[in-house]
């Protein structure tokens, strides 16, 4: 039932700018997450905007940042332990937490969506702990695993889920479909407004 | 956020609107790209059946607001919430005000929220010293600019990147290009500080779920989230209208929102919250939330028989997308806060009449919206009764009084309109058209030439050509509404041709008048309720299969309005069904009926594009009988471009402002040109009024002509 609905996933995904790949196991995903990191921007935040003309306020905030930084939180220890591992030896910062000392913002955002929704490529994420919300809104990217078997036809297939979610309180769910956008000035289409510029979906074969 | 006393002041605002190029243009091609963009996120679904069971939902919602509002409060509260109900915008804004107090807040970030604009939250909070940033990024552009949103979904879409760049150069103290790319990039930046140090977070609503309590909310930019996440205390305001009882009938809304929005399947991030969550920066981990639901006149709205569908609206903004009328003007003139066809009524609701009075005299009434709302929400009537309402209560200008009163005089109206014929004499000239526009045209109405009252009218004609049948295949009744009768006669007379020759026994009962559209569309409720009256007697007589009219409007208006405006009388109620079942349209009974042959007709293969009358398309649902008929009838048919748009005409909304007839009727024209077809078609003698004067006036060769007047002409002897 799954495999019906993954292309249908990856062709609306890719639709809303979604960078869709296939990994074969956990540690693939962990090592795309290193790669990409390596390969982004010197200056970490360029790509979000510090190296435009900003009020000194502005400005002070991007200077907060020194390292190249990556948060995984919500990972199983043992997954979290190896991506902190091959971070500290790419010379990278790892954290799982105390997501409010990286405002600026983070380079990437590592997580595990719970569901997919092949009608509109969206990925269900609930994220009751604050770090976890941050992490997938602060980041420059974001990168999400999402396992094949948990996609599904479209939001009335998870609604039995959200409501069980919804009633173990207090709650914080969310669809999240390609990255953060926007076509408010002439209605030109935007990446990366408020949220990530870019969002890497996992293919995971489970 | 229109500010006209009188129609006249209004009329000179949206003079300003129509001499903005840029406005123009972008909206222009906004409405074009929608339209494509809708059709093809709506591709493949059933969107009639999803809009009923929407509409079907929100009327139950409405039906049940108490009950809802106590279930969603004690849901809400027992995971930690505090809810409030607002009866107006004031007390909403003192709620919140007093929260931010109580709570010792200095700074607040906003995501953006109707209801926030409903109630001008962001000056009452100012007002109290405190520091308000909007954080979606049109919303936060035009609050820089200390205006209102000119849409809905797209705040700031009347401005141009340089007028943004321009103003981002004042708000950094740097000199900002106008590139769209860097200006968002450099809002990102600027904005992501404000989240960082505001200790309350205000958002709206898209949904509030009874059965558990949450709120869902949707955006594009991500801006919802950080609000509802980095402050420690969170504040969503929304109205009663949001209230829905399963998270099944909020799923349901989202499938249609932002398709209907902006042609996107979803929008980049939809958050549901429930309770407390946690919150690092509060004192005890978690976040302080309060949901205040605002009434402002809902409650009572919901028991309103026929306005309380106006409560069904999802706030998509699609009303605005389709409008002829907004795409010229924009939303700072077609709505005080909320804008577009929703805006004209919600105004007079939320705002008052005087807010709404100039405004919803400014509905073209082309359906356009109707046919788009996703909750089938019946906009263009629901503006006509408003305008009612308010001439009610103002006193109605002597133009509407006037055309009321002759009008329920069929006898009079006929007189006058036979003494016209006389009075024209000295400026008509032979070819049909009015030489010189009388002195009670002023200038503005040059735009078209005026067509002469005919020699003779159809009624009068009527004994001398009606025509024998034997063994009819049908009996019909002709309606020729009073344009084909007083105007237009010849096109009555090329349909009794066809009919004859297809078999069709035809009665033309002398006791019919106006449809009473005319009227109805000037506000003047109790005139057109008894011209219905008048017209029901007329056809009283019965037996016939069909009630025959060759005028787009009239049908629509027969066909739609009559049962609903004697609704009250069971005994009219009653005689109006039956009537309305019967009545058809010209195309349709002669393409779906009478199902004539290409072999009957002489193929003279000349080009002809066609012009499709709002009331037959979208008031009828109409498309392909006049099309086909047109291949069928002996021309090749050329797609026009834009073609189900309104022509401007819309009755007496061109007498009323000449300035938005004309250039609606110019696009029109363009594209009929641009076809190369040397007759255009139509099924609406208004809309042939309106584009035969506009042709002539510009010295074009292209013919119009009614559908039936081509069929008749080339139907072999």
């Amino acid at each position: 039932m799954t495999t019906d609905y993954c292309q249908t996933f990856v062709d609306k995904a890719k639709a809303v700018s979604a960078i869709v790949s296939e990994v074969k196991s956990e540690d693939e995903a962990l090592q795309y997450v290193i790669d990409l990191c390596d390969r982004k921007e010197a200056c970490q935040l360029l790509v979000s905007g510090c190296e435009r003309d900003l009020s000194e306020k502005a400005e002070q905030l991007c200077e907060a940042k020194q390292k190249k930084v990556i948060a995984a939180p919500g990972l199983t220890k043992a997954l979290y332990d190896k991506l902190a591992e091959m971070s500290a030896k790419a010379g990278f910062e790892c954290i799982d937490s105390g997501m409010r000392d990286h405002l600026a913002g983070v380079d990437i955002g590592f997580t595990f969506a719970e569901y997919g929704m092949a009608e509109t490529g969206s990925l269900m994420l609930d994220c009751p702990g604050e770090d976890m919300r941050l992490a997938t809104m602060v980041s420059e990217f974001h990168v999400c695993v999402l396992p094949k078997s948990k996609i599904c036809k479209d939001s009335y297939a998870v609604e039995e889920m959200m409501l069980a979610r919804m009633g173990k309180t207090p709650d914080y769910l969310a669809f999240i479909t390609g990255a953060s956008r926007t076509a408010d000035i002439e209605r030109v289409l935007a990446l990366g407004v408020h949220g990530p510029l870019e969002l890497h979906i996992l293919l995971l074969e489970d | 956020m229109q500010k006209a006393n009188n129609l006249k002041e209004y009329r000179s605002e949206l003079r300003e609107s129509l001499d903005n190029d840029f406005l123009r243009t972008t909206l222009d091609n906004f409405a074009v790209a929608y339209r494509a963009g809708r059709a093809n996120a709506f591709k493949d679904m059933d969107v009639h059946g999803l809009i009923d069971e929407i509409a079907c939902s929100k009327d139950e919602a409405a039906a049940s607001l108490d009950a809802l509002y106590k279930q969603f409060k004690e849901k809400a509260e027992a995971a930690g919430v505090h809810v409030h109900l607002a009866k107006d915008a004031k007390e909403a804004n003192d709620i919140i005000a007093s929260i931010a107090k109580n709570a010792n807040c200095k700074k607040i970030v906003k995501s953006k929220s109707m209801t926030a604009e409903e109630t001008l939250l962001n000056h009452a909070l100012e007002d109290e010293g405190l520091e308000v940033t909007e954080t979606d990024l049109g919303e936060w552009i035009i609050q820089l600019r200390h205006e209102g949103p000119s849409h809905m979904v797209m705040p700031a879409i009347h401005l141009s990147r340089y007028q943004v760049g321009d103003l981002f150069t004042e708000v950094t103290g740097k000199k900002q290009d106008s590139e769209i790319e860097k200006l968002v990039k450099v809002a990102r930046r600027e904005l992501r500080q404000k989240y960082v140090e505001a200790d309350m977070g205000i958002s709206g609503a898209n949904f509030a779920v009874a059965e558990t309590g949450s709120i869902g909310l949707v955006t594009n930019e991500g801006n919802a989230r950080l609000v509802t996440t980095l402050p420690r205390v969170h504040v969503a305001l929304m109205g009663l209208d949001k209230l829905l009882p399963t998270l099944h009938d909020a799923l349901r809304i989202l499938k249609a929102l932002p398709r209907n929005a902006t042609g996107q399947a979803i929008t980049s991030y939809v958050t549901w919250i429930t309770g407390a969550n946690e919150c690092a920066s509060a004192a005890d981990g978690k976040k302080e939330i309060h949901f205040v639901l605002l009434d402002n006149g809902r409650s009572e709205l919901a028991k309103d028989p026929l306005f309380s569908q106006v409560l069904r609206c999802v706030r998509c903004g699609a009303c605005a997308n389709v409008c002829p009328v907004y795409r010229l003007v924009g939303g700072h003139k077609m709505g005080h806060i909320y804008i577009g066809a929703i805006g004209l009524i919600l105004t007079y609701f939320f705002h008052g009449k005087d807010a709404a009075k100039n405004l919803v005299q400014n509905c073209i009434n082309c359906e356009a919206c109707k046919d788009i709302c996703a909750g089938g929400i019946d906009l263009p009537r629901l503006i006509k009764e408003i305008h009612a309402r308010i001439q009610d209560e103002d006193g109605h200008p002597l133009p509407s009084l006037l055309l009321g009163k002759v009008l329920k005089n069929r006898k009079l109206f006929h007189t006058l309109l036979r003494t016209a014929k006389w009075a024209q004499k000295p400026v008509a000239e032979k070819d049909g058209f009015i030489r010189h526009l009388p002195m009670v045209f002023a200038k503005e109405h040059g735009f078209r030439a005026l067509p002469t009252i005919a020699e003779t009218p159809f009624r009068d004609r009527w004994e001398e050509i009606r025509p024998v049948v034997q063994n009819p295949r049908y009996r019909v009744a002709l309606f020729s509404g009073c344009v084909q009768d007083f105007v237009y006669p010849e096109q009555m007379e090329a349909a009794v041709k066809l009919f004859a020759a297809e078999s069709v026994d035809m009665s033309y009962p002398m006791g019919q008048s106006c449809c009473g559209l005319p009227v109805q569309m000037m506000g003047e409720m109790n005139a057109s309720r008894e011209v219905c009256v008048q017209n029901l007697r007329a056809f009283e007589a019965g037996g016939y299969d069909y009630v025959i009219t060759l005028c787009a409007s009239c049908a629509a208006h027969l066909k739609h309005n009559y049962p609903k405006l004697v609704m009250d009388t069971p005994s009219l109620a009653l005689k109006a069904r039956e009537f309305a079942d019967r009545v058809i349209d010209y195309s349709s009974f002669v393409h779906d009926v009478l199902k004539v042959k290409a072999d009957d007709f002489v193929q003279t293969g000349g080009k002809a594009t066609y012009h499709a009358p709002c009331h037959l398309c979208r008031g009828l649902d109409v498309h392909e009988a006049p099309r086909e008929l047109i291949s069928t009838g002996g021309l090749e048919y050329v797609e026009c471009g834009e073609e189900e748009v309104c022509c401007g005409f819309g009755g007496t909304f061109s007498m009323k402002f000449p300035e938005l007839s004309a250039e609606l009727l110019k696009k029109k024209l363009a594209n009929v040109e641009a076809t190369g077809a040397g007759v255009l078609l139509t099924d609406c003698p208004g809309c042939i009024m309106q584009l035969r004067g506009g042709l002539k006036n510009q010295g074009s060769s292209i013919k119009v002509r009614h559908v039936s007047e081509v069929l008749a002409d080339n139907r072999k002897k």
